[in-house]
């Protein structure tokens, strides 16, 4: 196998690891889409109970519960392999220090990609948003968006992952990073469901696919320095 | 030989920070009480020297970070460490001046500290964050190597984004609604009077030089931090290899005995290799 097929299938083969891990555990994933869910019925708390305000406020408001959630998402991906020392095994395969990355990063998208649909429906019934035409530019808003962080969320958990104090430190260093992704993806949510009359969403859906493309680069290129010293 | 050199550069370091304080109370003097006031906002432009100043710093500094964290994971010498955490430390000072400058600016030109339709403000809050998360991150590593590599990449992944961060402000602005308020952009522009560039460019100077003296003498702080840092590791090595040492000899009673061989271990701590 070329060196390039090598290292897709070990960033596979840690990916179905992640899946397999979560499924057979079940508590995280389903607890972490009930905060995610939780957070919206709570900004509805907040902001209404004024239905106009709530449905103007609905993409920020939707890209907040999942840039929250996604926190949790890649923070616990890493978290397992500290438990019994496994970042460590990982570390030690003869594969490209890139495969691990991509493997994390693979499992980190699955994650977010389904907190993005169940939040999509979450929001359709609490904030009464009608998705209907607007639903591919929807999908490929939340594809461009799950993948920037989490492609920057999984390089900062490998950074965060064996120091104290990581809860703190993990939101404090991804935050502003994605401070650009939310204010696109927000952009482009809104323009899909407005029906885009300034036709701004492709600009929005470029610009998150150029920071997808330098998070993965940055990280990929960076995150094998982090394994050195497991 | 070698201590005259160092008290040459020593004195050189000296006069570089007089030199920059000079300057300073010079542009200071200048931009305060010899240029005219600004036709449009009145006094409230002088603002601009030191803010303008500040910001060129605030974003030198985080280059400089970036390019030691390179030369960290390249050359693997600790001094390029002691290089990014000092112009980090002067980027999160010079940033947080920068934003403060803007909002004292702000207030009197456009009515609010806080403008959120001006792009540079919005990255420069970014860059102080991110700056702030760095310094935090240094603070909660205690091995050396490992810090110097976390905050390497750290810094380099910041870097990459501080442009996205610009260039999605920008746009938004652009996309969103046109620009409606004077801009920092029509401060200076090329009809702007000799006596105001030449007054920026004294205060830039000014600032620049001073940086550089921070830069060496936190420099040599950071050196001084790193040296304690690696003897006290050293010292506990030694301790803990002269306990391992002792603890055969001290028999199946190593619980009555464990007190005196570690004193020992002190006592005798310089002798051994």
């Amino acid at each position: 196998m070329s060196a390039i097929g090598r290292t897709w299938s070990a960033a596979w083969a840690i990916a179905r690891k992640d899946a397999v891990a979560e499924l057979r555990g079940k508590h995280a994933a389903t607890s972490t889409l009930f905060f995610a869910a939780l957070v919206l019925l709570l900004f509805g708390f907040a902001l209404g109970p004024d239905s106009a305000r709530l449905a103007e406020a609905s993409p920020g408001l939707l890209w907040l519960a999942i840039v929250f959630a996604g926190l949790l998402i890649v923070a616990r991906l890493h978290q397992v392999e500290i438990d019994d020392d496994a970042l460590e095994q990982l570390a030690l395969y003869p594969v490209d220090r890139r495969a691990i990355y991509a493997g994390k990063v693979l499992s980190g998208l699955v994650a977010m990609l389904i907190l993005g649909a169940v939040l999509l429906v979450v929001v359709t019934i609490l904030y009464g948003m009608n998705l209907g035409p607007a639903l591919p530019a929807l999908v490929l808003t939340i594809v461009l968006g799950s993948l920037g962080f989490a492609a920057a969320g999984t390089f900062y958990a490998g950074v965060t992952v064996r120091m104290g104090a990581r809860e703190v430190m993990l939101p404090l260093l991804v935050l502003p990073i994605v401070a650009p992704l939310l204010l696109a993806a927000v952009r482009a949510t809104a323009a899909a469901l407005g029906g885009d009359p300034s036709g701004e969403l492709w600009a929005w859906l470029q610009l998150l696919a150029g920071f997808d493309i330098i998070m993965l680069v940055a990280g990929a290129g960076t995150y094998g320095f982090l394994l050195e010293d497991v | 030989m070698a201590s005259c050199w160092r008290t040459s550069r020593h004195m050189k370091t000296r006069i570089l920070g007089f030199v920059a304080l000079i300057a300073i109370v010079a542009g200071t003097t200048v931009s305060l009480l010899v240029v005219p006031a600004d036709v449009n906002q009145g006094d409230a432009q002088r603002i601009m020297y030191p803010h303008v100043a500040s910001a060129w710093l605030a974003y030198l500094s985080g280059g400089v970070t970036a390019l030691a964290g390179i030369g960290w994971l390249w050359k693997r010498d600790l001094r390029f460490d002691a290089v990014a955490v000092s112009a980090a430390e002067l980027g999160a000072l010079f940033t947080a001046l920068a934003i403060w400058g803007g909002m004292m600016w702000g207030k009197p030109v456009w009515g609010t500290f806080w403008q959120w339709e001006d792009p540079r403000m919005l990255t420069t809050a970014i860059l102080l964050a991110l700056f702030v998360g760095y310094l935090l991150l240094r603070r909660l590593s205690d091995d050396p190597y490992r810090r110097a590599t976390r905050a390497a990449v750290v810094g380099l992944v910041a870097a990459a984004d501080i442009p996205i961060v610009h260039f999605s402000v920008v746009w938004w602005r652009g996309l969103h609604q046109g620009a409606t308020f004077g801009s920092p952009d029509k401060l200076l522009h090329p009809a702007a009077p000799l006596v105001f560039v030449l007054t920026l460019m004294g205060m830039l100077t000014a600032f620049t030089l001073a940086w550089a003296w921070l830069m060496i003498r936190r420099y040599q702080l950071a050196r001084t931090e790193l040296a304690l840092e690696e003897r006290i590791r050293a010292g506990r090595l030694t301790a803990a290899r002269l306990r391992a040492q002792a603890a055969p000899s001290a028999g199946t009673d190593g619980a009555r005995t464990a007190g005196p061989p570690n004193v020992d271990a002190a006592g005798t701590g310089g002798a051994l290799p």
